[in-house]
C-alpha cells in the first residue's frame, strides 16, 4: 500500500513538474520576448498560452533522425540518461514541510551526484554523434562541469558546515521561519559562487559554451532531432528548476515566507524558484557569451579560491561564535 | 577614445603533440554570415590553420555586365553588397558618371549622400547585431532591427523597394524625395545618438563583451595596410583613410563630419569606429536635409532607362530589335569615350572600385568590381590563426563581410 501511495505522488509531481517544464519555455519566450522588444509566442491560444502544447506536439510527431556514423544505442540513451538524472534529483526536494518524496539525510550530495550523472548524458552525446561539432561541444561540457561542478560543492560547504546537515529539509528549517536567519546573510561570498556555478551548471548563458549556437551550430545536441532534441531541452529546464530549488533551500529559506499560505503550503518556494528562473532568463537576454578560456580561468582562479576562502571564514566564525 | 582597460589574452599555439584534425565550418553555419566556408585545422580548439574558402555566391556579375549598357548593369550593384544596397548603387553611378563625364545636379547630390548614409546606418546597424549576437548578446540583435527597419521602411517609401533598390540612376536619382520622407528621416537622426545609446549600455562597458574583443584579432597599421583592408577595419587599426574624406563625391565635401579612428587595431576598436561613424552618418543626413537645395533631380544627359526628362525623350516600347528601344537610343546616341578608369566610393564595408575598360561601344569592355568583402575575407587567417574557435567567429563578426558582394 505504502508503495502504490508513493507511486501516485511520483506521477503526480511528474505531471505537474513536466507541466511547470512546458510553461517555463513559454515563461522564457515571453520575458526575452519583451525585453527584447517583441511580443514572444501570440499564435497558439490566447498570447500564446498553448504554444509549449504546440510545440510538445510537435516535437513528438518529428522524425527521430539518427546518423549513419552514430554508435547507436549510446545515441539513443544519451538523452534518456538526461533526464533521468535530472528527474531523480527531484525526488529529494522540500517543496513544503512533508511535501518531499524521499526525506533521505544526504540530499544535497545526492542532487550532487544525479546532476554529475546528467552532464555525463550530455557528454555520451557529443561522443556518440560521431560529429566534430558535438564533439566539442561534449568536450567543453566535461571540462565545464567538472570545474564548476568542484565550485559549487565547495560553495555549498559553508551552508552545510552551519546547519551542520545535508538533509534539505533541515536545512531550511536550521534558517528558521525569520528574514534574516536566510543563509544568504551569512553565506554571501557562497551564494554568489553558487549563483555563477549554477549558470554554468545548467549550461545557461553566459556560460552555455557546451551548445554555443553561433560557433557550434547546437553543440552537443547538433545531430539530435524530434523528441530526443526535446528531452534535451527539458532536461535543461528541469536542470534550471533543480538548481533553483537547491539555491532557494540552502540560501533563500525554502518555503518559509513572511506569512504562512494555508491553502498551498509550498507558496513561497514556487515564489522563490521562479525568482530564480527570471535571473536566468534576465541573464541570458543580457550578457554576450565567454570564451571557452576564459570560462575556465574563472572557475578555477576565482570561483574555487573563494569558495575555499569562505569555507575557512565560515570555520572561523563558527568556532569563535560557538 | 578612452575604454577600461582589459588584460590581453595570449593563445598559445600548441607544439604540435595533440592531435590534429580538420573542422569545415560552413558554408551551412549560422555565424559564417552567409554562405562562406572556412577550412580549419584544429589542435583542441586552437586554430593552426584557417583557411577561408569562398565563391558559393558566384554569379558572375563582371562578366554579364559586359554584355550590358552601363544603364543595365545598375541592377547588378543590387546584389553586391544587399544589406547597404544603396551605396553600391551610387558608387557605381559615380564610376560611370565619371567615365562618360556626366555632371550631376546638385539636388541629385544631396539626395544620393543623404541615401548612402542611410544605408551606411542600415548596413553598421545589421553588422552590429550579428557581431553582437555571434558573440552571444542577443538583445542588441533585435534593438539594432528596430532602427534598421525604420530605415527599410524609408526606403521603401522613397523607391518602392526594401532590400534592391537601384534608386540612384546614372546623372542622378530616379525620384525625387517627399515632404514625408524628410519629416521621418529628419526625426529619425534626432533620436538616433539615444538608440545608439541603448546599444552601448548593453555591451560597451561589459566586462564580458571587454574580454570578448579587446586584445583579440589585433591588426597593426602596417599589417592592415598590406592585406588591402579598408573602411572601419583600416580606420580601427590607425589608418586614416576615408574616400568621403580624401577623394569626396557627391556632396561629401559639402558636409562637415569626422572619421573616427583608433589606434588599438583590435575588434574593440573596430566595434567603437563603426559605432562612431553612426554618429557621424547620422551627423551628415542633418546637414544635407538642412542644405537640400531646390532643382532637378538628374541630368539632362543622363543615359537613363526609366525616366526619361517630360517631353524631351519619347521612346515606345517594342520598338526595336533589342527587345526595348531605351537600348537603341542608348547606343546610338551615346557618345562614349575609350580608355580605362578605375572610380572607388566609401561603402559601409569599406572601399568599392569600379574599374571599367571601355571601347566606346557603350557596353564595358571589362568590367571589374573591388569590392571590400573578398578583400577582408583574405585578412581572416592573419586574425585566426593561433586563436580559438569563439574567437573566429568574432573576427569574422568584425571584418564584416557579405558574401554577395565577395563572390559577385
Amino acid at each position: 500500500m505504502h508503495v502504490l501511495i508513493l507511486l501516485i505522488e511520483i506521477l503526480i509531481l511528474f505531471a505537474i513538474i513536466m507541466l511547470h517544464v512546458a510553461y517555463a519555455t513559454y515563461f522564457e519566450r515571453k520575458i526575452i520576448g519583451h525585453m527584447q522588444v517583441r511580443m514572444g509566442p501570440m499564435r497558439v491560444g490566447w498570447h500564446g498560452l498553448l504554444q509549449p502544447i504546440a510545440d510538445g506536439i510537435k516535437s513528438f510527431f518529428k522524425e527521430d533522425i539518427v546518423p549513419e556514423q552514430a554508435d547507436v544505442v549510446t545515441f539513443r540513451a544519451a538523452p534518456i540518461i538526461c533526464l533521468t538524472a535530472m528527474l531523480t534529483s527531484l525526488a529529494v526536494l522540500p517543496f513544503a514541510k512533508g511535501w518531499v518524496l524521499a526525506d533521505i539525510n544526504i540530499g544535497l550530495l545526492f542532487i550532487f551526484a544525479m546532476s554529475s550523472l546528467a552532464s555525463y548524458g550530455v557528454i555520451l552525446a557529443g561522443w556518440a554523434s560521431n560529429s566534430k561539432y558535438t564533439f566539442l561541444g561534449g568536450l567543453r561540457s566535461m571540462a565545464q562541469v567538472i570545474s564548476y561542478e568542484v565550485a559549487m560543492g565547495l560553495s555549498l560547504v559553508g551552508v552545510m558546515m552551519l546547519s551542520g546537515t545535508l538533509n534539505l529539509t533541515k536545512i531550511v528549517e536550521a534558517q528558521g521561519g525569520s528574514f534574516a536567519g536566510m543563509y544568504v546573510f551569512p553565506q554571501i561570498i557562497a551564494f554568489f559562487v553558487f549563483f555563477i556555478s549554477m549558470l554554468a551548471e545548467t549550461n545557461r548563458v553566459p556560460f552555455d559554451l557546451p551548445e554555443a549556437e553561433t560557433e557550434l551550430v547546437s553543440g552537443y545536441c547538433t545531430e539530435y532531432s524530434g523528441m530526443r532534441y526535446a528531452i534535451f531541452f527539458m532536461a535543461e529546464y528541469i536542470g534550471m528548476m533543480v538548481m533553483s530549488s537547491i539555491g532557494t533551500i540552502c540560501f533563500l529559506g525554502g518555503w518559509n515566507g513572511p506569512f504562512e499560505v494555508a491553502v498551498f503550503p509550498p507558496f513561497w518556494f514556487v515564489v522563490k524558484v521562479y525568482l530564480f528562473m527570471f535571473v536566468f532568463i534576465w541573464i541570458r537576454a543580457t550578457l554576450p557569451r565567454y570564451r571557452y578560456d576564459q570560462l575556465m580561468s574563472i572557475g578555477w582562479k576565482v570561483l574555487i579560491p573563494l569558495a575555499l576562502g569562505n569555507i575557512v571564514l565560515t570555520g572561523f566564525i563558527k568556532a569563535f561564535t560557538g | 577614445m578612452t575604454r577600461p582597460i582589459s588584460k590581453t589574452v595570449n593563445v598559445p599555439v600548441a607544439d604540435g603533440d595533440g592531435e590534429r584534425y580538420t573542422l569545415k565550418m560552413g558554408p551551412q553555419h549560422p555565424a559564417t554570415h552567409g554562405v562562406l566556408r572556412v577550412d580549419l585545422e584544429l589542435d583542441g580548439e586552437t586554430i593552426i590553420k584557417c583557411s577561408p574558402q569562398v565563391g558559393y555566391l558566384h554569379r558572375g556579375f563582371d562578366k554579364i555586365a559586359e554584355n550590358r549598357t552601363y544603364a543595365q548593369s545598375l541592377i547588378l550593384t543590387d546584389r553586391l553588397d544587399y544589406i547597404a544596397a544603396m551605396a553600391n548603387n551610387v558608387g557605381y553611378c559615380v564610376a560611370v558618371e565619371k567615365l562618360l563625364g556626366i555632371s550631376v545636379p546638385l539636388r541629385a547630390k544631396y539626395i544620393r549622400t543623404i541615401v548612402c548614409e542611410m544605408s551606411r546606418i542600415a548596413s553598421h546597424l545589421l553588422w552590429l547585431a550579428t557581431h553582437a549576437l555571434d558573440i552571444g548578446a542577443m538583445t542588441v540583435f533585435l534593438y539594432c532591427f528596430r532602427e534598421r527597419e525604420v530605415m527599410l521602411d524609408l526606403f521603401e517609401e522613397l523607391c518602392g523597394a526594401r532590400l534592391t533598390f537601384s534608386y540612384p540612376r546614372i546623372g542622378g536619382v530616379r525620384q525625387d524625395v517627399t515632404r514625408s520622407f524628410i519629416d521621418v528621416l529628419q526625426q529619425f537622426v534626432a533620436e538616433f545618438p539615444v538608440h545608439i545609446g541603448e546599444y552601448e549600455t548593453l555591451i560597451d562597458t561589459n566586462r564580458i563583451w571587454l574580454k570578448r574583443t579587446v586584445g583579440i584579432g589585433v591588426l597593426s597599421a602596417a599589417e592592415a595596410l598590406e592585406l588591402g583592408l579598408t573602411g572601419a577595419c583600416l580606420r580601427g587599426s590607425g589608418v586614416d583613410y576615408d574616400i568621403r574624406k580624401h577623394r569626396p563625391y557627391d556632396a561629401y565635401d559639402l558636409v562637415d563630419f569626422e572619421v573616427p579612428l583608433s589606434n588599438d587595431g583590435d575588434i574593440y576598436a573596430r566595434y567603437r569606429c563603426r559605432m562612431e561613424e553612426l554618429h557621424q552618418s547620422a551627423r551628415i543626413i542633418q546637414q544635407c536635409i538642412d542644405q537640400l537645395p531646390p532643382g532637378p533631380i538628374i541630368s539632362e544627359d543622363a543615359p537613363d532607362l526609366v525616366m526619361p526628362l517630360q517631353g524631351q525623350r519619347k521612346v515606345e516600347a517594342g520598338s526595336s530589335t533589342y527587345g526595348t528601344g531605351l537600348i537603341r537610343l542608348l547606343e546610338e546616341h551615346g557618345q562614349y569615350p575609350v580608355g580605362d578608369i578605375y572610380v572607388s566610393t566609401e561603402v559601409p564595408k569599406g572601399e568599392l572600385g569600379f574599374y571599367f575598360i571601355s571601347d566606346g561601344s557603350g557596353r564595358p569592355y571589362r568590367m571589374h568590381v573591388r569590392s571590400p568583402s573578398f578583400i577582408h575575407i583574405g585578412a581572416l587567417p592573419a586574425l585566426a590563426e593561433g586563436s580559438m574557435i569563439a574567437d573566429l567567429i568574432a573576427n569574422i563578426g568584425t571584418l564584416d563581410v557579405v558574401l554577395g558582394e565577395c563572390d559577385r
